[in-house]
C-alpha cells in the first residue's frame, strides 16, 4: 500500500502550496464569521475598526474578550489533537489510532477531572502534568492489553475504545458527584469551547507552539519508522528514541488540550487520513495539512454548534461526535477492503 | 474459548444443572433479601416477614410497600431481560460479544425516549416504550448492516466497532437534544447513565407484563436457539426454519431490551456477561441456558444495585455506571480471548 500510494498520491508542491492557501484562507473565512456571529452581531467593518483600535470600546471588549480566545482555542484545539492523530497512526503504523482509541483523551479527563475535584486550587501547570501522566497511563494499559504476540489494528482500536468507555464512566461519576450543576459538567464533558477566555488560552499555547515544530522537524524520520522498524534502523534512525519522543509529544499536547476542553473525540482520527487523501504520506506536508484540517474542523464545528439554534449552544464534540461517527465507519469499511 | 457454540463443549451433568439452579435460586433471594433490607433505613429480616404476613402500615414497612418492593422488581426484570435478550442474541449471531449494549440498541432506544420527552413532553410511559421499541429495533438494524458491509477481516470485532460508533452517534444527538431541554437535563442525565432510583409501582405495571411475556416466548425459544447456535445450515438441515426464527426471536430481543431501557435507561454489560457465565456453568443447551440467564441477571443487577447505594454513600451512584465498571474489564478479556481461540 505505501508503496502504491507513494507513487500514485504525490501532488505537485504548487498544488500543496494552492492547498495550503486555501485552507487558511477559509479559515481566516470562518474566523471572522466566528467573530461576528453571537448574541449580538457585529458586522465585519467594525471588527476591522475594532482591532485597529478605532472601534466601539464595548464591541472591542467583546470581541478580544471573549470571541478571540474562543476561535484561537478552537484553532489549538484542532492542530493539538490532528497533528496527534498523525503522529500516533505513523507511530503505531495502525489507521485506526488516535488520541481517543488509544485511551489517551479520555486518560487525560480522567485526570483532569480527578485533580480538579481533589485538589481545586492547583495550579493549571499541576494540571496539565496530572492529564499527561493520566494520558500516558492509560495508554500503557491500553498497550499491553491489546498486546499479544503483536498488536493487531482492530483489535487495539477495539480495546482501546473499550478502556475509553471505562474512563469516560469514571468521568461520569466524578463529576456528577462532585459538581452540583450538572449541566456544565455535561457541557465540558462533551468538548466545549464556550466560556473559555485568555487564561486558559495562554495555558495551551505553549504546548502547541513548542511541540509542533519538534514534531515537524522530525517528520522526515516520521517517514522512515512508517516503512517499517527493520527499514528505519537500517537507514540509521533511532527508532526507539524517536518512537518515544513523538509518543510523549503526542500525549502531550492531547493532554494539555483536553485538560481545556474536556474530550472532544473522533478529531485526530479522522483528519490524518482526509489530509493524507489530500497531500500523500510524506510528512512534511502531511503534519502542516493536518493542522490546518484539524483548526478548520474543530472551528467550523464550534461554529455550527453556535449557530444551529441560538442562543443554545451544542457543544462542538457533540457536533464533532455526530459527524465524526459515520466517517469513522466509512474508514472501516475502506480498510476492510485492502 | 472452548468454542462457546459447539457442540465441543459437552452440556454438563443433570446433577450439576440441578444444584447450580438451586445455587442461583439462592442467590437470587439472598439479593432480593439484600436489595429490601439495605439502604439509608435498614430493615431487619423480621421487618420484612412482617410487612408480608401482617402488613400493619408502619413507617418501615410503608418503604418496603412504596419504595423498596417496586424498586425490588424493576432491578430483577431488568435484569432478566437484559441477560436473557444477549443470550438469544449470542445465540442468533454466535458473536460471544453480541449484546442489546453493542448493538446499538441500548443507545438507539435512550435516543428515541429523549426525542419524544423533548418533543412530546406529554407521551405517556406506554408510549415511551413503543418509541424505545422503535429507537432500538432502528439502531440495531443499522449496526447489523454496517458491519455486514465491512468486508472481510473478524466479524465479531467489526460488529462490535460498529455498534461502538454508532453508540458514540448517538449519544451525541441525545445529548444534543438535551441541551435543547435544560430543565429536564438532570434527571435524564441520571436515567441515561442507568438508573433504578425512585421507581415506582407505576413502572413496575409497565415494565413487567412486557417481562413476563417476552421472557415466557425467549424461554420456548430455546431449543431453536441451541440448534441456530449451531450454525445456518446445521439449523436448516435439522428442520428449522432459519429466517422465520431470526426475525421472531429479533422481536423477542427489542421487547425485552426496549421495554427496560424504557423504564431504568440503558444499563450495558448485563447481556454481555451473563450469558457467558451461565454457558460456562452449565453448558450450551439453551433451554437450560435462557432460564438461568433469566435468574442469574436479576441476582447480579439486584447485587449491582446494592452495590450502588455503597459506592458514593450517602449518594447513589446509578447501577448503570457500576456495571460499566464493573462489565469493561471482562469484555477486555472477551476480546483477547478470542485471538487465541483462533489460532489454536
Amino acid at each position: 500500500m505505501q508503496t502504491v500510494n507513494k507513487t500514485k498520491k504525490q501532488p505537485s508542491r504548487f498544488k500543496s502550496v494552492g492547498l495550503f492557501i486555501i485552507l487558511s484562507v477559509l479559515i481566516i473565512a470562518l474566523s471572522v464569521i466566528s467573530l461576528s456571529l453571537g448574541d449580538i452581531n457585529i458586522p465585519p467593518l467594525d471588527i476591522i475598526t475594532s482591532f485597529i483600535g478605532i472601534g466601539d470600546p464595548d464591541l472591542t471588549s467583546i470581541l478580544v474578550e471573549f470571541r478571540l480566545p474562543r476561535i484561537l482555542l478552537a484553532i489549538l484545539t484542532g492542530v493539538g489533537l490532528a497533528v496527534s492523530g498523525v503522529v500516533v497512526q505513523s507511530i503505531m503504523r495502525n489507521p485506526l489510532a488516535s488520541p481517543d482509541t488509544l485511551g489517551l483523551s479520555s486518560g487525560s479527563g480522567l485526570a483532569a477531572v480527578a485533580v480538579t475535584i481533589l485538589l481545586p486550587l492547583a495550579s493549571p501547570s499541576v494540571l496539565s502534568a496530572a492529564a499527561f501522566a493520566g494520558g500516558s497511563l492509560v495508554f500503557v494499559i491500553v498497550y499491553l492489553l491489546a498486546y499479544k504476540k503483536g498488536v493487531e489494528p482492530i483489535r487495539f482500536a477495539l480495546i482501546g475504545v473499550a478502556v475509553s468507555a471505562f474512563c469516560s464512566s469514571g468521568i461520569h461519576l466524578l463529576i456528577s458527584k462532585a459538581n452540583p450543576n450538572v449541566n456544565a459538567a455535561l457541557i465540558w464533558l462533551s468538548g466545549s469551547l464556550w466560556g473559555r477566555t485568555w487564561d486558559q488560552l495562554i495555558g495551551l499555547l505553549p504546548w502547541v507552539v513548542i511541540l509542533l515544530p519538534l514534531i515537524w522537524l522530525l517528520a522526515a524520520r516520521l517517514d522512515l519508522i512508517h516503512l517499517g522498524d527493520e527499514v528505519a534502523r537500517g537507514l540509521g534512525a533511532r527508532v526507539e528514541l524517536i518512537r518515544l519522543v513523538l509518543l510523549a509529544s503526542a500525549v502531550a499536547m492531547t493532554a494539555a488540550v483536553v485538560s481545556v476542553v474536556g474530550t472532544i473525540g473522533f478529531v485526530g482520527l479522522i483528519i490524518p487520513h482526509v489530509a493524507k487523501r489530500l497531500v500523500g504520506p510524506r510528512h512534511k506536508k502531511l503534519i502542516p495539512t493536518a493542522s490546518l484540517l484539524g483548526a478548520l474542523f474543530v472551528l467550523a464545528a464550534d461554529l455550527i454548534g453556535r449557530g444551529v439554534a441560538p442562543p443554545i449552544e451544542i457543544p462542538a464534540g457533540l457536533i464533532i461526535g455526530i459527524i465524526g461517527a459515520p466517517y469513522f465507519l466509512y474508514l472501516l469499511w475502506r480498510e476492510s477492503k485492502k | 474459548m472452548k468454542a462457546v457454540h459447539g457442540l465441543s463443549e459437552r452440556n454438563k451433568s443433570p446433577l450439576r444443572i440441578i444444584a447450580i439452579f438451586l445455587a442461583v435460586i439462592i442467590l437470587l433471594l439472598i439479593s432480593m433479601f439484600l436489595s429490601i433490607s439495605i439502604g439509608s433505613i435498614h430493615i431487619s429480616f423480621g421487618t420484612i416477614k412482617q410487612a408480608i404476613l401482617n402488613f400493619d402500615g408502619s413507617k418501615e414497612q410503608s418503604i418496603i410497600q412504596t419504595v423498596r418492593l417496586p424498586r425490588l422488581l424493576v432491578t430483577a426484570f431488568v435484569g432478566a431481560n437484559l441477560a436473557v435478550a444477549g443470550a438469544l442474541m449470542q445465540a442468533l449471531t454466535r458473536n460471544p460479544l453480541a449484546s442489546p449494549g453493542i448493538f446499538g440498541i441500548n443507545a438507539g432506544a435512550s435516543a428515541a425516549m429523549v426525542f419524544l420527552t423533548v418533543l412530546v413532553p406529554s407521551v405517556s410511559m406506554i408510549g415511551g416504550v413503543f418509541g424505545a421499541f422503535l429507537g432500538g429495533a432502528f439502531a440495531a438494524v443499522i449496526v447489523y448492516v454496517m458491519s455486514s458491509l465491512i468486508k472481510g477481516g473478524d466479524s465479531d470485532v467489526k460488529l462490535a466497532l460498529t455498534g461502538v460508533a454508532i453508540q458514540g452517534m448517538l449519544m451525541s444527538l441525545t445529548q444534543t437534544l438535551l441541551i435543547f431541554n435544560e430543565s429536564k437535563t438532570e434527571g435524564v442525565m441520571f436515567w441515561l447513565t442507568g438508573s433504578v432510583i425512585g421507581r415506582d409501582w407505576g413502572h413496575v405495571h409497565v415494565l413487567v407484563p412486557f417481562s413476563i411475556v417476552g421472557l415466557l416466548i425467549a424461554f420456548g425459544l430455546g431449543r431453536a436457539s441451541s440448534l441456530l447456535s449451531l450454525g445456518d445450515d446445521v439449523a436448516r438441515g435439522l428442520g428449522q426454519r432459519v429466517f422465520a426464527i431470526r426475525a421472531f426471536t429479533a422481536v423477542v430481543v427489542i421487547v425485552l431490551a426496549g421495554v427496560s431501557v424504557a423504564i431504568a435507561g440503558p444499563i450495558g454489560f448485563v447481556g454481555l456477561v451473563v450469558p457467558h457465565m451461565v454457558r460456562y456453568l452449565i453448558g450450551v443447551d439453551y433451554r437450560i441456558v435462557l432460564p438461568m440467564s433469566a435468574l442469574l441477571g436479576a441476582s447480579l443487577l439486584l447485587l449491582a444495585d446494592v452495590l450502588s447505594r455503597f459506592i458514593t454513600y450517602p449518594y447513589e451512584t446509578p447501577v448503570g455506571a457500576v456495571t460499566a465498571l464493573l462489565g469493561t474489564p471482562y469484555f477486555i478479556y472477551l476480546a483477547r480471548r478470542k485471538k487465541t481461540e483462533r489460532k489454536a
